[in-house]
């Protein structure tokens, strides 16, 4: 099959960037759109053009590394997909696709498909994590937790941090993956001690790293391969409002 | 135990004189690790923050042995090729890890589980490291538990369990079919916490090509920044690499596309012994390959075989849909060959006899290399309803990729590479041959001997990392005198003008041919020869044909792009020419290995019936290989004795 591929190229951050197009003959409906890039690559290496850079490593969508907009959508059309698991069947022959680097101002684009996600480690180390030194921890027993819990726990902690919740929300605003892992944590009993200002620290971090605001859009969730709910965005509200008046010093005046 | 045979010297390789000692404590097994922990000399806590150590890699062993590391007071900088630590490829782990609760009250102990662990390895493991392994992997969960990893849990709270390949008891805890993603995640918000207390310094996107060695001891590394493509060094007063395993040797494999052996490669240039490298393991059920532009293989967990059967047409070449062929036209062979655990043998069983058929030219799909993994008597007999409830994700998965609806026919499936035993030999204390120089996880080669277990890997790295290198470290940090080291200084310089050289020299060969076109006609050079089943003619013509490839490697490559910029095709190029020279040794790894044990299988050492046929006799060893310059490898061997678990003949008839 053939594709037509408009690809945002980029040579760095400071350099201006534009869509160039390329003309693709000769695919198979069964390989992945990163397959599809891969052989466009072979031919402008061949052809002594730079390949396009894009993200990608485990190529089984568990691993986040991957991500790129098709024709505006986060991930492409089929809901619940990485690019990696994308395969071409999902498109017309001689479809137009337009592919660009997730936008936002905390993601600057490195080259072409390629942005720098750390911020998003930086939020995870503000306190996305229970205390326990190794060594510490009693019988993994101890402490009970029902199957409700324990279910609801993994939904949230099944975010695999690619980003494009970021990407399609108009705000840029990065609450589903924060709010996600404030759920996992908060949802446990081994979270608890934390929980208050888990919270805090997580949203100020969140706010200083440039990430806009939440307004309730939901393209987050629309666009999720994980299928992590909005939901944690409101228990994520919740722990930060609860604690932010338990923070408040008693009134002066 | 006494080795029978002495070295010889052949054309491929010479006995070289290490004296590999393990270095385990003598005395009763169940005391071994409490006695080693004992005798270690400590570090104390002042003493702690004066010491730097690199940690090569971010997975479950790097990323749990820099946390931890960091908070007994160590600085501790880690390095990973990826953008962010969480996306290391432990993070792909499907199944579970296990572990000796006994929670279920079915028999399960440590010593059930070293023994299961010495027996599913054929006999080609070091005890004392297994035995611990068991023992430690109690602590695991309790950690991991704690840390808010949500495993799978029982109505009343409790941890459930699961049970798994090559075990009779239940023992594999689990969260969902994304076990090693929540462990990883447990283990990289570990590390994170203290990267936020200052005491780990991270480095993304930062790749090591080289290995810093100091008057005999491993004292820093040469790193390429991935974004500037700046070259640079560090220094510590220890190196540690957790880099994994090197399966991406075959090109196509389960093996994230970034997953690489140039860590170790490089540390073996500098000295490091490598063990048994051509014990590769062959997954049996992955989905095929595609077409030639596939870029890796997809796994389908092990547990599917619990219900679906296995099976090829009876004759060769019969291109009838599957739902076309009778009942007596096919050949259900893991039923017929092995009655008593029929679907259910282990990978390397399963995997050889997949080849085997497909060889036969009764091979199902468009390339013949497939055979069916069919659902329809589970559906008949259970009903719908429980297979989705069982399976439902990964038929979800198996349509995404293949578009074809394994409810209505059968899943085709192939065996594909998965998972390297192989790996730098260490010792008892994780130290490799070069002081200073700690290798944990899949990229040394300690616990799982010719195969490894289904749900072995987590823990094994989780163990390495959380439990064994911390108080190892220290104990070597304890015992030595360090002087402050200078990037500056003479072998630092050396090092980092080899990799500018090599970088350069990959850069400005400007051929013909495309990094990806090399890295798959090697792959499948490897995978033809040193693949599932192997023969001595093979081998030797595998070696032959590496080496002309190499050779046309470093004259055609085409590497677009500069050196002091985002390239991943350059990244690639340097990854690929490791490979190359790993892909040698494994095949004369495998040649001198006459014998067929785990996942090596010499057509030429097969009972009558076509089973692995071990000799004890003579290859009761580890292989550890050492580079000598552009001479043939030196074969270094470490006996091995069984007080314990004794040999015997695995037998799934």
């Amino acid at each position: 099959m053939k594709l037509i591929f408009h690809i945002w190229r980029q040579r760095d951050r400071g350099s201006p960037g534009r869509m160039v197009r390329y003309e693709k003959d000769g695919l198979n409906p069964d390989m992945s759109m990163l397959e599809a890039l891969d052989v466009l690559n072979e031919d402008l290496t061949i052809k002594g053009e730079d390949p396009v850079v894009f993200e990608h490593d485990c190529r089984e969508g568990i691993c986040g590394s991957c991500g790129f907009m098709i024709n505006g959508v986060a991930h492409g059309p089929l809901l619940k997909t990485t690019v990696c698991q994308l395969t071409l069947r999902h498109f017309e022959n001689g479809q137009e696709l337009y592919l660009e680097p997730w936008r936002a101002k905390a993601f600057p684009i490195l080259r072409d498909l390629m942005v720098d996600r750390s911020a998003f480690d930086r939020i995870i180390a503000s306190g996305g994590y229970i205390s326990t030194p190794t060594g510490s921890a009693p019988d993994g027993n101890v402490i009970p937790i029902s199957k409700e819990a324990a279910e609801r726990a993994m939904d949230a902690a099944a975010c695999i941090g690619c980003g494009a919740c970021v990407a399609a929300c108009p705000n840029a605003s990065a609450s589903l993956f924060t709010g996600a892992k404030i759920s996992h944590l908060g949802l446990l009993p081994q979270g608890q001690p934390e929980r208050a200002s888990r919270a805090l620290r997580m949203v100020a971090r969140m706010n200083e790293e440039g990430f806009g605001q939440c307004t309730n859009i939901g393209e987050c969730e629309a666009v999720c391969p994980k299928g992590i709910r909005l939901e944690v965005i409101s228990r994520m509200n919740h722990d930060f409002l609860k604690a932010s008046w338990a923070a408040r010093q008693p009134a002066t005046d | 135990m006494q080795l029978t045979e002495t070295i010889e010297t052949t054309r491929l390789w010479r006995p070289g004189s290490l004296s590999l000692a393990a270095n385990a404590p003598s005395g009763p097994i169940e005391r071994a690790w409490d006695k080693a922990r004992f005798e270690m000399k400590l570090v104390s806590p002042a003493n702690k923050r004066k010491h730097e150590i690199i940690v090569v890699g971010s997975g479950l062993a790097g990323a749990s042995a820099a946390a931890t590391l960091a908070e007994l007071g160590y600085n501790v900088k880690c390095f990973c090729f990826q953008d962010s630590p969480r996306r290391a490829h432990s993070i792909a782990a499907q199944g579970g890890i296990n572990a000796a609760k006994n929670y279920h009250n079915d028999g399960d102990s440590v010593y059930r589980l070293f023994y299961d662990t010495v027996k599913g390895g054929d006999f080609r493991s070091r005890e004392a490291n297994v035995y611990r392994l068991a023992q430690i992997s109690v602590h695991i969960i309790d950690q991991c538990v704690a840390q808010g990893v949500p495993f799978a849990r029982e109505y009343g709270g409790t941890l459930a369990n699961r049970s798994f390949g090559g075990a009779q008891v239940s023992r594999t805890f689990y969260a969902r079919g994304q076990t090693g993603q929540q462990l990883l995640l447990g283990a990289y918000q570990a590390l994170e916490r203290q990267v936020d207390a200052g005491r780990v310094k991270m480095f993304p996107r930062t790749e090591m090509l080289d290995l810093v060695v100091v008057d005999g001891k491993a004292r820093g590394i040469v790193t390429r920044d991935l974004v500037s493509g700046a070259i640079e060094s560090q220094a510590a007063d220890a190196v540690v690499l957790a880099t994994g395993g090197y399966g991406n040797v075959y090109f196509l494999s389960t093996n994230a596309k970034g997953s690489n052996c140039t860590a170790i490669w490089r540390a073996y240039k500098r000295g490091a012994a490598f063990a048994n490298p051509c014990f590769t393991q062959i997954h049996p059920t992955c989905i095929p390959v595609s077409g030639h532009y596939q870029s890796k293989l997809t796994l389908m967990s092990e547990s599917l075989r619990n219900d679906g059967r296995i099976w090829v047409p009876l004759n060769k070449g019969d291109k009838r849909a599957p739902n076309e062929i009778p009942e007596a036209e096919r050949d259900y062979y893991l039923e017929r060959r092995y009655p008593s655990f029929g679907n259910l043998v282990p990978r390397d069983v399963a995997s050889r006899n997949a080849k085997a058929v497909c060889d036969e030219g009764r091979g199902v799909g468009e390339h013949g290399l497939g055979v069916y993994l069919d659902f329809a008597d589970a559906i008949a007999r259970l009903g719908r309803g429980v297979i989705e409830e069982r399976y439902g994700n990964l038929f979800e998965m198996y349509q995404r990729i293949t578009g074809e609806n394994p409810y209505q026919t059968p899943m085709r499936i192939y065996p594909a590479i998965h998972y390297t035993m192989g790996g730098l030999w260490v010792d008892y204390q994780l130290m490799s041959t070069i002081p200073g120089l700690f290798v944990i996880g899949e990229a040394n080669f300690s616990d799982h001997g010719a195969n490894r277990l289904g749900a072995s890997a987590l823990m094994q790295g989780l163990s390495d990392g959380y439990f064994i290198l911390p108080y190892t470290i220290g104990n070597y940090l304890a015992a030595h005198k360090f002087e402050k080291i200078d990037t500056l200084n003479e072998e630092f310089r050396a090092a980092q003008d080899a990799v500018a050289e090599r970088t350069s020299r990959l850069l400005q060969t400007r051929g013909t041919r495309t990094v990806d076109s090399f890295h798959r006609e090697l792959g499948k050079l490897v995978w033809d020869f040193c693949g599932m089943s192997r023969n001595a003619g093979g081998l030797e013509h595998a070696i032959g044909k590496i080496r002309e490839l190499r050779e046309e490697y470093w004259r055609e490559v085409k590497v677009p792009g500069a050196a002091k910029e985002i390239n991943q095709s350059l990244e690639k190029a340097g990854r690929v020419a490791d490979f190359f020279e790993l892909a040698e040794l494994m095949c004369i790894d495998a040649l001198h290995r006459e014998e067929s044990c785990g996942a090596h299988f010499r057509e030429e050492h097969a009972t009558a019936d076509g089973e692995a046929l071990r000799d004890d006799a003579r290859f009761s060893y580890v292989a550890a290989w050492q580079y000598n310059g552009g001479d043939p490898p030196l074969l270094n061997q470490e006996p091995l004795s069984f007080e314990y678990v004794h040999p015997s003949q695995r037998s799934y008839k």
